[in-house]
């Protein structure tokens, strides 16, 4: 086949495209620039689209052999990921930005254009793990490295886009896939896994949220609607939040405060007690299957995960073509409108919706 | 090997250069040592500079040898300014061409930022030349602040060569000061009768090696140097002289100059035939810099509905080197400045490429290329259409 290897610059996709090329596949490494203000930063983390990640990338790619360019998509990126992270959080949402990119940009844009250009696929460095059965049905599992799995950031990808992928790390450790890059000569082996949002190199998301959104303070209110202190801009704080409220009530019992709901309307930030973050039922919306979608109108059981390195939490699950609900087996505290829910059948992914709604 | 048609990027060593090269490599000695040594390297370095000279027309003593021509004109530009100021601190105002080469561009606009000069940018017409209307214009109203005036003396992206003379007539005493890389060795090129102050050259864009180029400064005339160490060069370049570079310079220059008329014939009619050849397979194509005088070797494309990332990615998948302007220090095409002066839109800007053909080009190629572009475009414009639907 001929492929797309998209090359951050760190050490996994350079392995993942070093592994696309040994198995035969006709490669080219692309890096995307997500940023139309590239800027130097110096802590050696991947930020996007800086100067020292597509060198790092294209040295790569000279290592492995393969062309290299880059690719401009900051104006893809903007539109589809940053702005819809800036309204979500002006909608009181906490939305995932990782999931949105691999949505609409690695496997959307990207692979469109790849389409195009007269190319099959696109290889990443996501630890995942695709299968296809005896009868060609195509499905993502778990990746083997529980500390690595990235199934949960691309459970947004229809069958059609998974079609178009490539995860060759799926079946390895990292602690493996840096051995093997060292063995290969790329010079990228130790470079530090990226963890901040990566148009927030700061790792200051409320500050950058602030700066976008105003900082318009407003009441932080208990349940009974009494005020119990001040925010600087209600999306800077998410739910099930303790830390950093700065409450000038205390409880009676001195029992901490949590951020129940945040009301963007009324610039109204809502904290409880814990057990009032109490949910027991997710609903989510505009569902995306990652292979066949499961019968509508039966309870299934399987795992439901909210957060990219979040547990598995047994649930019996229901589907429509418009949403998922789950019902937990256990109580969950803290979930926020906007995060990604995702159903596994053991470690088959299948499928994801945004949350809408708990109860 | 593929077809390489980015002559104006670099282009390969000439054998005489290459020959001249290994040659003077295998000699020891500093040419600033006083030794029998240092007097050997010195006397190949000095008929290097004359050889040089005649073939530009000018004086021995106006070649200063830089490491590049970037560093030549950095040197031209803030050597011309300082000295203004230095003179008359209301001498201030650089006033270059709209499409300079970022080697102009960027220290014109590091003085802006960082020592107080006045930049005022000469339009250019559509056709790809200065607008000399405009220029007379900004001369008459601001010559006793002028410090220094650059004009290229041919576009690296559209190949359109400058008028020069009339351009030095207009200033009167202001130096004028130009950026002949792209034409020194190409097209005839006199700095005598330019009448420019300075000019840069360089050896990689004719056959000599990289990491030499010269600034052409007219006797007597005074900058203030950038770099400062044992005044090798007139005392306005410091740094050990890099002979073996040099003396492949002069042997590269050398060469151009003897086939300077035969390749100027050859490389036009090569540019003419591809020329054909694209618009036969592209009826749409449009060519940038429409001047009656130009360079042989250069042809801007703009290939509607494209983006000049896919083409070049495709014609390099299809064995085919081409270029587009400039990209940013992360790698990202932009769209060029050189086709926004001339009037372009940003879209036609970025779908807009480069050929640019030289001694090694062969008709051969030019078919090929001519028999591949068609259906390079058409994948270009299917990636151009769901890239325009993911943005809308």
């Amino acid at each position: 086949m001929k492929v797309i290897a998209a090359m951050s610059g760190g050490v996994d996709s350079a392995v993942a495209a070093a592994r696309a090329v040994e198995a035969g596949h006709e490669v080219i490494g692309v890096h995307l620039a997500l940023s139309s203000n590239p800027q130097k930063y110096r802590s050696g983390a991947r930020g996007c689209c800086t100067i020292e990640d597509s060198h790092d990338a294209r040295r790569a790619a000279d290592v492995i052999g393969i062309p290299f360019y880059i690719w401009d998509m900051a104006e893809e990126f903007h539109a589809g990921v940053v702005e819809n992270f800036i309204d979500e959080y002006a909608q009181g949402r906490t939305p995932n930005p990782c999931l949105r990119c691999n949505e609409k940009i690695k496997f959307q844009a990207v692979l469109d254009r790849a389409a195009a250009l007269g190319y099959d696929a696109v290889v990443t460095g996501h630890y995942a793990q695709m299968r296809v059965d005896a009868d060609g049905n195509r499905a993502m599992y778990r990746a083997i490295d529980p500390l690595k799995d990235q199934s949960y950031v691309l459970a947004v990808l229809n069958e059609k886009q998974l079609a178009g992928a490539m995860f060759p790390l799926g079946d390895s450790h990292k602690v493996d896939i840096r051995k093997e890059a060292k063995a290969r000569g790329l010079y990228v082996a130790n470079k530090p896994d990226s963890h901040d949002i990566c148009f927030i190199p700061s790792g200051n998301n409320a500050g950058w949220l602030r700066d976008r959104l105003g900082s318009e303070s407003g009441p932080i209110v208990d349940q009974d609607g009494n005020t119990v202190g001040e925010h600087q801009g209600a999306y800077t704080y998410t739910i099930g939040q303790r830390r950093g409220l700065g409450l000038s009530v205390p409880t009676v019992d001195g029992s901490p405060r949590y951020v129940l709901k945040i009301e963007p309307k009324t610039n109204t930030v809502v904290v409880g007690a814990k057990e009032d973050l109490a949910i027991s039922k997710i609903v989510g919306e505009k569902p995306i299957w990652c292979g066949p979608m499961p019968t509508v109108g039966v309870a299934h059981r399987g795992f439901a995960q909210i957060r990219a390195h979040g547990s598995p939490l047994a649930c019996s699950y229901t589907v429509s073509e418009s949403s998922i609900q789950a019902q937990l087996d256990e109580p969950l505290f803290g979930l926020a409108r906007g995060q990604g829910l995702v159903i596994y059948d053991g470690d088959r992914v299948v499928g994801s919706a945004t949350v809408s709604d708990t109860e | 090997m593929g077809i390489y048609l980015d002559h104006a990027a670099t282009t390969p060593m000439s054998p005489a250069a290459r020959e001249a090269l290994v040659a003077q490599m295998s000699q020891v000695g500093n040419a600033s040592s006083l030794h029998a040594f240092g007097r050997g390297v010195r006397k190949e370095v000095e008929q290097a500079r004359e050889s040089i000279a005649t073939i530009a027309c000018a004086h021995p003593t106006e070649i200063i040898f830089t490491a590049s021509g970037t560093e030549a004109n950095n040197l031209a530009i803030k050597g011309f300014y300082w000295k203004s100021i230095e003179r008359d601190p209301s001498k201030n105002i650089i006033v270059v061409a709209a499409f300079e080469h970022h080697a102009i561009l960027e220290p014109v606009v590091w003085l802006e930022e960082h020592e107080g000069a006045a930049v005022i940018y000469i339009p250019i017409k559509p056709e790809g030349v200065i607008d000399l209307d405009a220029l007379a214009q900004i001369i008459e109203t601001e010559s006793e602040h002028i410090a220094v005036i650059a004009v290229m003396h041919s576009n690296n992206e559209i190949g359109t060569i400058q008028p020069i003379a009339e351009i030095v007539e207009l200033a009167g005493g202001i130096p004028v000061h130009t950026d002949a890389v792209q034409s020194f060795g190409k097209v005839d090129f006199d700095f005598a009768v330019l009448g420019v102050r300075s000019a840069v050259i360089s050896a990689h864009k004719i056959g000599g090696p990289l990491g030499v180029a010269a600034l052409i400064l007219e006797h007597g005339i005074d900058i203030t140097p950038l770099l400062h160490g044992g005044g090798q060069e007139r005392d306005i370049r410091s740094g050990t002289i890099n002979a073996p570079s040099i003396v492949a310079f002069a042997a590269a220059a050398q060469s151009a100059a003897v086939d300077r008329v035969s390749n100027f014939e050859r490389t036009w009619k090569l540019r003419e035939s591809l020329k054909e050849r694209i618009l036969r397979a592209e009826p749409d194509a449009t060519f940038n810099g429409r001047s009656e005088i130009m360079l042989p070797g250069i042809l801007n494309v703009t290939f509607p509905n494209t983006e000049s990332d896919s083409l070049l990615l495709l014609l390099d998948n299809a064995g085919i080197a081409a270029s587009t302007g400039s990209a940013c220090s992360a790698g990202v095409q932009r769209a060029s400045h050189v086709l926004i002066s001339l009037g372009l839109t940003e879209a036609q800007a970025r779908s807009s490429i480069r050929f640019s053909l030289g001694s090694s080009t062969t008709q051969a190629e030019i078919d090929e290329v001519g028999s591949k572009i068609g259906s390079v475009v058409e994948s270009a414009r299917a990636a151009f259409s769901v890239g325009a639907g993911a943005k809308s």
